[in-house]
């Protein structure tokens, strides 16, 4: 047997553990073989209870469990990282747990506070910078620490309490859906809960960058003062928790 | 008579998240830290921050487990990209890895898998430290693993594998010696067979860990002491080897940082007696 065929044989016995595979890599004794596989398993849930700690309170640990096999079984480790295999995670939990949306981004929150942890360092923008600023053409650049998604239900509280270990809130939807960030300052992961409004402003941003054209969005949406006002209220409040990075002329 | 030339040697811990603060806070008594490389081949935020902070006050030997060095398809340029611009940015004493493999046609098994002791193997794994070594620009240190399985159609024993593998790239070893004993106990081979077959001069540094009792094999735990059996084969490496980098790794069940410094000091106390038995011989 080559080496090829010895690696091929080795991975879909890990993947498997088939009689067929392990015929092939041992003439007798399965105590070694099984040591392999041990170790692969265990790796992998390790690395999922440790990325996933509160859904997996939230969950319970049976069900997490149960998740956590499934995952191992349809999403076998591909990238050379093991930090990059919690992120599918969450489709598992997806397909599993179609209707609970609360879940769904209970996880999206743990994995993107994970993610931001140690994503690309990048220094807040100073006041001082924005004194020359040419606002008609100004392109504004966030953190690449920062990720964004839509929020249908309570889950940021949900997080909070478990993070907190206090009183965990009942699931809940809603009365609107807005939206969550997460992002890095400093060396802290931080985690927001934002309106619909301030989630497309941000997404529209990371996008496109021109904050002109991010004034003509809101003045659109919600007239000219309020749109005005608004585009500096956010301003504000993204200086101050460092989620702008860089100012460009455009 | 010692026949390695390391131009480093001294005593050192691998550094682990529980020991951040005394390290970074007090001058702890060690030559040098080794770190998992790959726990700091992230694009920012606090790990490479520490490991910065940590490397202004200590030298620093990077150790990896994903390099894959076997891999019968060849290493991965994202991780050798990384790897690369870590070692650029930390300057390290050392640059390590384990001669086993850990991925192949798209699969990741995070593991350090064992290589058939074969010359195909042999060709593949001499390929991959070529490509590993003019990427990095240095030499860099091969690992034996532990090991668990009797690979069948083996044509050379782990040692003259091992010896091959250096004479033809040139890389240097780590000699772990924790893995010599799993592995000979496991295997049925000699351990000191081991030590007088490697090419003691290519030798750069060596770990010493505990493992734990299996059924019905040895395992390579690291969360436990070094036993007994283990400290008495460093004694008898250190006589073939001479003044060699010495660590000891931890990497479960880490105690308070004050347990691992006493078995420290223990290698210190084994490493000077053989430096006076050196001397001996030689008056």
């Amino acid at each position: 047997m080559n080496l090829a065929q010895w690696q091929r044989d080795f991975s879909t016995w890990l993947k498997t553990a088939s009689d067929t595979s392990a015929s092939r890599l041992t003439g007798g004794s399965m105590a070694g073989l099984n040591v392999y596989q041990n170790n692969y398993r265990a790796q992998l849930v390790g690395c999922l209870e440790q990325a996933y700690p509160r859904v997996r309170v939230w969950l319970g640990a049976t069900l997490f469990h149960n998740a956590v096999i499934t995952h191992i079984h349809t999403h076998p480790p591909q990238a050379w990282t093991l930090d990059a295999y919690p992120r599918d995670f969450g489709d598992t939990l997806v397909a599993l747990f179609p209707d609970n949306p609360d879940l769904h981004e209970l996880a999206w929150i743990e994995n993107a506070l994970s993610l931001a942890f140690v994503a690309a360092d990048a220094a807040p923008l100073s006041l001082h910078a924005l004194s020359a600023v040419d606002w008609d053409t100004a392109r504004l650049r966030l953190t690449p620490s920062l990720m964004t998604r839509e929020l249908t239900t309570n889950a940021s509280c949900i997080w909070s309490a478990l993070w907190e270990e206090t009183p965990v809130p009942v699931s809940a939807l809603l009365p609107e859906p807005g939206g969550l960030i997460v992002w890095r300052r400093q060396f802290t992961s931080r985690l927001k809960q934002v309106d619909a409004l301030e989630l497309d402003a941000l997404v529209y941003l990371q996008a496109h960058g021109c904050f002109a054209s991010l004034c003509d969005r809101l003045v659109a949406r919600l007239g000219e003062e309020p749109g005005i006002a608004r585009a500096g209220e956010l301003l504000a409040g993204w200086l101050a928790s460092e989620l702008i990075t860089g100012v460009e002329a455009g | 008579m010692s026949v390695s030339d390391s131009t480093f040697s001294g005593y050192g811990l691998g550094l682990r998240k529980a020991h951040y603060r005394d390290f970074l806070e007090t001058r702890v008594p060690v030559d040098f830290v080794e770190v998992i490389s790959e726990n700091f081949m992230v694009e920012g935020g606090q790990p490479r921050h520490i490991l910065r902070q940590i490397r202004e006050r200590y030298p620093v030997a990077l150790h990896g487990v994903s390099l894959s060095i076997g891999s019968a398809d060849g290493l991965d340029p994202d991780y050798l990209r990384r790897l690369k611009s870590l070692v650029d940015e930390v300057e390290p004493v050392l640059v390590s890895d384990h001669l086993s493999w850990s991925r192949f046609a798209g699969f990741s098994a995070h593991d350090l898998l064992p290589v058939p002791y074969t010359e195909d193997a042999l060709n593949t794994v001499c390929d991959n430290i070529d490509r590993a070594q003019n990427v990095l620009g240095r030499a860099m240190l091969f690992e034996n693993p532990s090991s668990y399985l009797a690979v069948d159609g083996a044509s050379m024993t782990e040692w003259a594998f091992i010896s091959a593998m250096a004479q033809r790239t040139g890389c240097h070893l780590l000699l772990d010696v924790n893995n010599v004993y799993v592995s000979a106990r496991n295997q049925g081979f000699d351990a000191l067979a081991f030590l007088h077959g490697i090419p003691a001069e290519r030798v750069r540094q060596i770990h010493l860990a505990g493992h734990s009792q299996g059924e019905p094999l040895l395992i390579d735990t690291h969360d436990s002491p070094v036993c007994a059996d283990v400290w008495a084969l460093y004694a008898k490496a250190l006589s073939l080897l001479g003044p060699v980098a010495s660590m000891i790794e931890r990497d479960d069940d880490i105690p308070p940082l004050a347990d691992l410094l006493a078995e420290l000091s223990k290698a210190r106390r084994i490493g000077a007696a053989d430096t006076r038995a050196r001397a001996r011989v030689a008056s």
